[in-house]
């Protein structure tokens, strides 16, 4: 069972890194709208010809 | 889409339609050009997805400004300077808020639109406070071409500056978002060692101190950062010598952590990290929602920013130089084109100018300056363009005073949550004493036992159902009521609504709407009725003058020629070969009044506009203010819920009386100032009624804060928005019924949770005090009676119930109000209950 000695710091290891990428991702304002993101992906239409500009 | 509908802004279709395109291969009709253009061109960029996702009908374009040089001078360095940004890479940020963004719908229009311009690297759009953010690189694109094509989509752009309390809500906003994910995942980590732990999975004593240690590790950080609010509420409240929620939570949370880190050194006893961690994670999470919504009230309401123009037009030695309004100076020359808003403070220079004021008076009607006069900042030039010297700018304008006093006002804290901090604070006190009492009889029982169960006795007590049961109806029931065009921006007001008897309401611009419209139409020629309004809406097309809005947009191929205004009395024009006039009976007859005069009455409540040809008079246009939207269904559906509705006008009694009757409302005043609005609330309140009363202009603000809760116009002045307690933002009054049903239903979910709070306290209290509950069941119980307080509140969220609809149990009260109306209320209706 020695194993775990290693493990756990291991993933205490992981979670650093998960809190300090969500930290960054607060911090670039990725969560400052919450609402369009959902909509976005549903919305995205391919089908259509490429807009021109005008 | 409903027959009879403009495709795009769902205003009613004028008689023929002469607007039309194929949209997503279906032929589509609009109410007017602009509609149609923006339409046409959604579909020619393969955005019509738009028009599937939208939540409702889209703000009609017809107010939009395309004309290219309206956005140059945004190209200007010294304008940008307020709101653009420069990268190091040379591209540039702008912030923006735009006009017309109804839904998510919107913002992915936009962002898809703007996107794919050559020269956008980024476009960002938030649909809840209109706020964009747009960058782009100077080399490829200006700005001023970005803000022109928002236009064309139908979105006015106004520059952004952020003001110190939404920059602190962002902060706020991000802080508290690290703080609950950081408790979230420690929380998880921490449960999971703690599972092993009272599983006693392992019994070797070298494993279970390596957790222990562990989790002391884990534990930590969550405890002082994601917890530091609490110490700091609690160190604040203790500092000014009271007792808040957060006392005992802080105690609660830095005893499990002191004694647990103490238990993991010395090797005895047992660790709460679990119970530290989910007791601060739990109470994040309802925090954070809780400041969601204030921050969403905030924004709704925080945009004075979009009255001042930020172009302004200066006179530099007889040259016309488009400036920033920022770069005004007193003693500068300005000179503001018709229908735009004086950017300034100023003596007026010319002759004599027509001004619409309603930003601060509320009502939208021109008023006559002459030479030497004031113009005031945010006021709209009317029918000439019109100069002034500057005399004072920016924040030393009347309406930036008004708009700081307002300000002043607006932050007050209610009574009501005085009231509940005050009873908190009590309970508190007495789960200290309980606490200390507990804790003095186990340690004369069973000493080692002692402070485990003084824990659970913290924990378990902790008043938080009971101070979020509150809060979370609150905000739920609020957001639910924003979304359906309801405001709320003082927490106690849905309190209030939710026991008035009496609804007092203004009427111009309340039950009524400013923008006037074609009451009757009378005829006196060979020309029919549909003949005269194509002339007249052909004339009147090409003017700026506020009547002209009354009339519909004109049909395709018929266009006045040699249109010529004369101010303060009508238009002359060709139309189809042949001179028209329309206007004054002085001015379309000439001297010779007597011909036309045995036409029509002018009235007390209408305008009249006469058309002649060259035979003379053909039809006399009555002009009148038009029912706001589902006035009438909401007076009876209000009528139905139970209250009594009454208008107090400043209006003349003749006028008055038609509407009152018109709406079967019993109960009216006329002529009333001010002070007798005030007088009459207050007469109403002293027979122990509740008032809410609804009103529009900054005329109206003394009565609106006279009243026990004050409802504004969505349309109004943004100053009377600003002092009253609830804001329609939608233009129909059907949201005002449903709103009284939610708060109702608010109140009903706070008396269901507080009932439980003190309930499970009833319960818990003697289980933690007898020692039958170990700090993590307390924990898990207090987290569940939490959870479940919240979940009730979270109710509130769901679209309205078919039983708390308005007109609900009030069908047969639709007598007076016509088709289009409860077609406009069932519309409303419809589309808050679909899921």
């Amino acid at each position: 069972m020695n194993i775990i000695f290693y493990l756990i710091p291991l993933g205490l290891v992981l979670l650093a890194v998960a809190v300090a990428a969500f930290f960054w991702a607060v911090r670039s304002g990725q969560f400052d709208d919450l609402e369009t993101p959902a909509y976005r992906v549903l919305m995205d239409d391919d089908s259509k010809p490429p807009p021109d500009a005008d | 889409m409903n027959v009879g509908q403009c495709f795009h802004c769902d205003a009613p279709l004028p008689a023929t339609v002469d607007h039309v395109a194929v949209v997503d291969g279906q032929q589509r009709s609009f109410c007017g050009p602009d509609c149609q253009q923006v339409a046409e061109l959604i579909a020619k960029r393969g955005l019509t997805g738009f028009y599937q996702f939208r939540d409702g009908p889209t703000e009609s374009a017809a107010s939009r400004d395309t004309r290219t040089g309206r956005w140059a001078s945004y190209d200007r360095a010294a304008l940008q300077r307020e709101f653009v940004t420069t990268d190091a890479d040379g591209s540039k940020n702008a912030q923006l808020l735009l006009q017309g963004v109804r839904c998510a719908a919107c913002s992915w229009l936009i962002e898809n639109a703007l996107g794919s311009t050559a020269g956008v690297q980024a476009v960002r759009v938030d649909p809840v406070t209109t706020r964009t953010s747009l960058s782009w690189n100077p080399r490829k694109v200006q700005l001023s071409e970005l803000l022109q094509q928002l236009a064309r989509l139908g979105y006015t752009p106004f520059p952004y500056t952020e003001d110190a309390t939404e920059q602190a809500a962002t902060v706020e906003r991000r802080v508290a978002l690290k703080r609950l994910i950081l408790a979230g995942l420690g929380m998880m980590q921490v449960m999971s060692f703690a599972v092993a732990l009272y599983m006693g999975a392992w019994r070797d004593a070298e494993i279970e101190e390596f957790l222990r240690l562990i989790s002391l590790v884990v534990a930590t950080p969550v405890v002082f950062y994601s917890g530091a609010p609490f110490f700091v509420g609690a160190w604040h409240r203790l500092r000014a010598r009271s007792l808040g929620m957060d006392v005992p939570v802080a105690l609660a949370i830095c005893g499990a952590w002191a004694a647990s880190v103490w238990n993991t050194f010395t090797g005895g006893g047992e660790v709460y990290f679990d119970s530290a961690t989910m007791f601060v994670f739990f109470l994040s999470a309802a925090r954070f929602l809780e400041m969601a919504g204030r921050h969403r009230a905030l924004s709704l309401t925080g945009a004075l920013a979009r009255h001042l123009p930020r172009v302004a037009t200066r006179l530099v030695d007889g040259q016309l130089q488009e400036v920033g309004v920022i770069e005004l100076r007193p003693g500068d020359r300005v000179l503001v084109q018709p229908g735009r808003a004086v950017p300034a403070d100023g003596v007026l220079e010319t002759t004599a100018a027509h001004v619409d004021e309603s930003l601060l008076t509320g009502e939208s009607r021109s008023i006559e300056k002459q030479c030497g006069e004031t113009v005031v900042a945010g006021s709209i030039a009317q029918t000439e363009a019109l100069q002034f010297t500057v005399t004072r700018v920016g924040a030393d304008t009347v309406m930036a005073q008004i708009a700081r006093l307002v300000g002043d006002a607006g932050s007050r804290k209610p009574k009501l949550v005085e009231v509940a901090d005050r009873i908190a604070g009590y309970f508190v006190g007495a789960v200290l004493i309980a606490a200390l009492i507990v804790g003095v009889i186990w340690w004369q029982l069973a000493p080692e036992r002692a402070f485990e169960v003084v824990l659970a006795v913290l924990v378990v007590t902790c008043p938080c159902a009971l101070a979020l049961a509150t809060p979370a109806a609150f905000t739920v029931a609020s957001s639910a009521l924003a979304r359906a065009g309801f405001m709320v921006r003082r927490a106690g007001a849905l309190q209030v609504l939710a026991q008035v008897t009496d609804v007092v309401f203004d009427k111009t611009g309340t039950l009524t709407s400013h923008a006037a419209g074609i009451e009757s139409i009378q005829t006196t020629g060979e020309l029919d009725e549909q003949a005269c309004l194509s002339i007249a809406a052909a004339l009147e097309a090409q003017s700026e003058h506020p009547l002209a809005r009354a009339f519909p947009a004109p049909r395709q191929g018929l266009t006045a020629a040699d249109v010529r205004a004369v101010p303060g009395a009508g238009l002359t024009g060709r139309v189809n070969g042949q001179v028209w006039r329309i206007g004054s009976l002085e001015f379309v007859t000439g001297p010779d009044v007597d011909a036309a005069a045995a036409l029509g009455d002018e009235g007390e409540d209408a305008r009249l506009v006469y058309l002649a040809g060259e035979a003379g008079v053909v039809a006399v246009f009555r002009i009148a203010e038009q029912l706001r939207d589902g006035s009438a269904a909401a007076v009876a559906a209000l009528g139905g819920l139970g209250l009594r509705n009454r208008i107090a006008s400043g209006d003349r009694a003749g006028p008055v009386k038609s509407l009152a009757t018109r709406l079967g409302i019993e109960r009216w005043r006329a002529g009333m100032k001010p002070d007798d609005k005030l007088a009459y609330v207050k007469a109403l309140q002293d027979q122990n009624h509740i008032v809410a009363m609804l009103g529009d202009g900054i005329n109206d603000s003394p009565v609106l804060a006279g009243a026990d809760v004050s409802i504004a116009m969505g349309s109004g002045t943004s100053l009377a928005q600003h002092s009253a307690d609830c804001v329609l933002m939608s233009t129909s009054l059907a949201s005002l019924p449903a709103a009284i049903s939610k708060a109702r239903a608010t109140m009903r979910v706070v008396r269901q949770n507080l009932a439980w709070a003190v309930g499970y306290n009833l319960v818990a209290l003697p289980l933690a005090a007898t020692g039958v509950l170990a700090p993590w069941m307390a924990a898990l119980g207090m987290s569940a009676s939490s959870l479940l307080v919240t979940a009730n509140a979270l109710r509130l969220g769901r679209r309205s119930q078919p039983t708390t609809t308005p007109g609900a149990g009030s069908e047969s009260r639709h007598v007076d109000s016509t088709p289009r109306e409860q077609a406009a209320c069932c519309k409303k209706t419809a589309g808050v209950a679909a899921p």
